[in-house]
């Protein structure tokens, strides 16, 4: 396996880059790492007085925990959204912001792209420990979950490094990608189930399968596995619950499967790499 | 030194595309439903040569002939379409302008990120900081943003990092045009360690003068085609003549080149260049008697003779002498301006001597080549390369080796076999 020694020989660069990264995106600014923070708060704030107060979407009780808290219900599928978000879209633009690297010195492509996913990583990290505490603070109990929470993490972030490793190397040989995949990500986050509950889906295609179409939308919707991975990350975080084992599964497969789809394309594209930038 | 060659380029060739349209869009490519249009560009074409380790290696030619696009092969940062590219050990490069520099980091920031790129660990980077800043001579704005670098600072730097990575080979491209002086010269010293060391260097670089005495071979590059590959002199002086050929060839005033042949010694046939409005009839070396002479014995009196015609009057010109021994090494080369003589005009017919009291050059073979030039320097009336030929022999001052007779004296305070045999 190439890209296994491929990845042991750039190791240093790796975290140098990483740490480049996570140190360069708030250098020179007020808050320093704490605008790291205030972005997503201000995202739960806007969205839990939209969807929670004006559009007053049902908020499901808890199944062990008890808790039927708008915010905190967001905020366990937001946060694992808002990171694979982070992560595709700068992840794809890894390649051109570093166009001037890329001229100069050789090194292990990829390298780039995942620096820059696992530098959200660490953002991710925080901002899931500071949920961790408030969930407590409400009188959930996540603790327990936490070893399988961080495998799923590791999981979500094969699953986005593998679309941002895709993207990222369309996006050099066509520049509007971009645009075309923030439309689609606006898509992808209205059909999952983040600002509300499954509950709601469900509820409409037993509305449908009553009238007689029997058209197959929960299958469908089911398809998408950012929709497994949400409520994987709400059965532990938010219900207290092992999530469904075909949950798990399918997160696994599509994050193996997006990793090596992902890698292929990018070893496949590559050799014209430099010159399109 | 080793065998086995320190890069080998086999029949590399390189292609560009050309995009008819500026900015490739998926939006284009899915409306037209398929292939972009572009047209292809080969920067390379079957190129084959080998470096060997431990050498001092040019590649020349001129602009965009492809010698940026084959360091780039070299160094892996593009992939040639055909052919491949072999190295032996850690390529370290430095392409035109920048390495890779982050222009929002520190000076400090991108030396760990550069050298973490050229396969520096953190430690070896730590130990090595301070000889690197030290050699780029940037101390004070080392904890600025490179944005803020000038262009030399840049570089300085960028030169710093990759040669203190101790890379087996060093591509070097077109860099140390911006470094001033003084910082040219410990780059000059650099390289020789280098090679020294047994460390291959390959420099792109378009200051023949430099490249004829740094490089022991050279590659001659005509739009993306191998013209030649051989010793750097010899490759570069042609590459040189070849160029000023070009620059003249459509003047038709021009008078044609001599090729009437060798002197009595059989030397090189007689190359001629230059836009003719002046010309040079003859070169002879005179010796003390005032008759030419191809034999002459070290420290002996000589004078060159520089016979000339002109078809017009021709205002300030310049002559020049440059003088080679017949391996290629250039030893000498003086000019009427440095010289202190500032010539009017020249009209007709007629000659200039250059008196040479004592002829300090060892016994070898030498070969003269003139030049008559505009007061600039940098045009040129008419250049006879090597057009004459001349031995020297041993003569009263005698030293014992090399190309150059110094009159160097021993002294010392020491009992010699001489002055003990007195006692
Ligand atoms: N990315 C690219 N896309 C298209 N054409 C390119 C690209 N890079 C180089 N070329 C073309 O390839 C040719 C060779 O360029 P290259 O930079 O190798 O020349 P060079 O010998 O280094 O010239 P110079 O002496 O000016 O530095 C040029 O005609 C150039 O236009
Ligand atoms: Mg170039």
């Amino acid at each position: 396996m190439s890209v296994v020694s491929d990845l042991k020989d750039s190791r240093g660069l790796l975290v140098n880059l990483t740490l480049r990264e996570v140190r360069g995106k708030y250098k020179r600014t007020l808050l320093g790492q704490g605008w790291s923070l205030l972005n997503p708060i201000a995202t739960l704030l806007i969205y839990t007085l939209v969807f929670g107060f004006v559009l007053r979407v049902p908020v499901p009780v808890g199944e062990d925990s008890g808790l039927q808290v708008f915010v905190l219900f967001l905020a366990c599928a937001l946060l694992p959204w808002n990171f694979f978000n982070n992560a595709v879209s700068s992840g794809m633009g890894s390649l051109i912001a570093n166009a001037n690297l890329l001229r100069k010195v050789f090194f292990w492509r990829p390298t780039l792209v995942v620096a820059t996913v696992l530098s959200l990583n660490v953002t991710f990290a925080i901002e899931l420990g500071v949920l961790v505490v408030l969930l407590l603070v409400f009188g959930s109990m996540p603790l327990p979950w936490i070893p399988l929470l961080v495998v799923v993490v590791v999981l979500l972030t094969a699953f986005a490094l593998g679309i941002a490793l895709l993207l990222s190397i369309a996006n050099v040989y066509f520049r509007d990608t971009q645009h075309f995949v923030t439309i689609g990500m606006q898509l992808w986050f209205y059909a999952t189930p983040i600002v509300y509950p499954y509950q709601l889906i469900q509820d409409q295609a037993a509305r449908m399968r009553a009238a007689g179409n029997d058209f197959p939308l929960e299958t469908i919707y089911r398809l998408n596995p950012l929709e497994r991975f949400v409520s994987v990350f709400r059965a532990m975080l938010y219900d207290n619950v092992m999530p469904y084992w075909g949950d798990l599964l399918f997160c696994l497969v599509a994050a193996v499967g997006s990793l090596v789809i992902g890698i292929v394309v990018f070893n496949r594209s590559q050799h014209r790499l430099v010159e399109e930038l | 030194m080793s065998s086995t060659p320190a890069v080998v380029v086999d029949e590399v060739s390189k292609r560009f595309r050309l995009y008819k349209e500026r900015n490739q869009s998926l939006k284009a490519a899915l409306m037209r439903g398929g292939r972009a249009s572009y047209d292809e560009y080969w920067a390379l074409r079957g190129v084959s040569f080998e470096i060997p380790q431990g050498s001092t290696f040019a590649l020349i030619g001129e602009n965009g002939s492809g010698k940026s696009t084959l360091l780039k092969c070299i160094a892996r940062i593009l992939e040639p379409e055909k052919g491949d590219i072999r190295t032996q050990g850690t390529v370290a490069a430095l392409l035109e302008l920048g390495s890779g520099f982050h222009p929002e980091l520190s000076g400090r920031e991108n030396v760990f990120l550069n050298g973490s790129i050229l396969g520096m660990t953190k430690r070896e980077l730590e130990r090595k900081f301070d000889e690197i800043v030290d050699f780029a001579g940037i101390e004070a704005f080392i904890d600025q943003p490179v944005k803020n670098y000038s262009s030399g600072m840049y570089m300085r730097l960028g030169f710093s990092v990759a040669i203190n990575v101790d890379p087996d080979v060093l591509l070097v491209d077109e860099v140390l045009a911006v470094g001033d002086a003084a910082f040219q010269e410990k780059c000059m010293e650099k390289f020789v360690d280098f090679r020294r060391a047994g460390k291959t260097v390959v420099i792109v670089s378009h200051a023949m003068g430099s490249m004829r005495t740094l490089c022991d071979q050279a590659a001659w590059l005509d739009r993306g085609s191998l013209v030649e590959v051989g010793r750097a002199d010899q490759i570069v002086d042609r590459y040189v003549d070849k160029s000023h050929e070009k620059e003249v060839a459509p003047s038709s005033s021009a008078t044609p080149a001599s090729s009437d042949g060798a002197t009595p010694d059989g030397a090189p046939v007689k190359t001629r260049i230059g836009s003719g409005e002046a010309i040079l009839t003859d070169v002879t070396v005179l010796d003390a008697q005032g008759l030419p002479a191809n034999r002459f014995r070290t420290g002996e009196q000589a004078t060159i003779r520089i016979s000339y015609e002109c078809s017009e009057r021709v205002e300030r010109p310049a002559f020049a002498l440059a003088l080679d021994t017949v391996d290629g090494m250039r030893i000498w080369a003086h000019h009427t301006r440095d010289g202190g003589l500032d010539i009017a005009y020249i009209e007709g017919s007629g000659h200039i001597d250059l008196a040479i009291p004592s002829l300090t050059l060892q016994p070898y073979t030498f070969d003269l080549s003139a030049r008559i030039l505009d007061h600039t320097l940098t045009h040129t009336y008419d250049f006879l390369r090597h057009c004459y030929r001349f031995v020297v022999e041993t003569g009263e001052l005698r030293e014992s080796g090399g190309v150059v007779a110094l009159g160097g004296r021993w002294n010392a305070d020491l009992p010699s076999i001489a002055s003990e045999a007195t006692v």
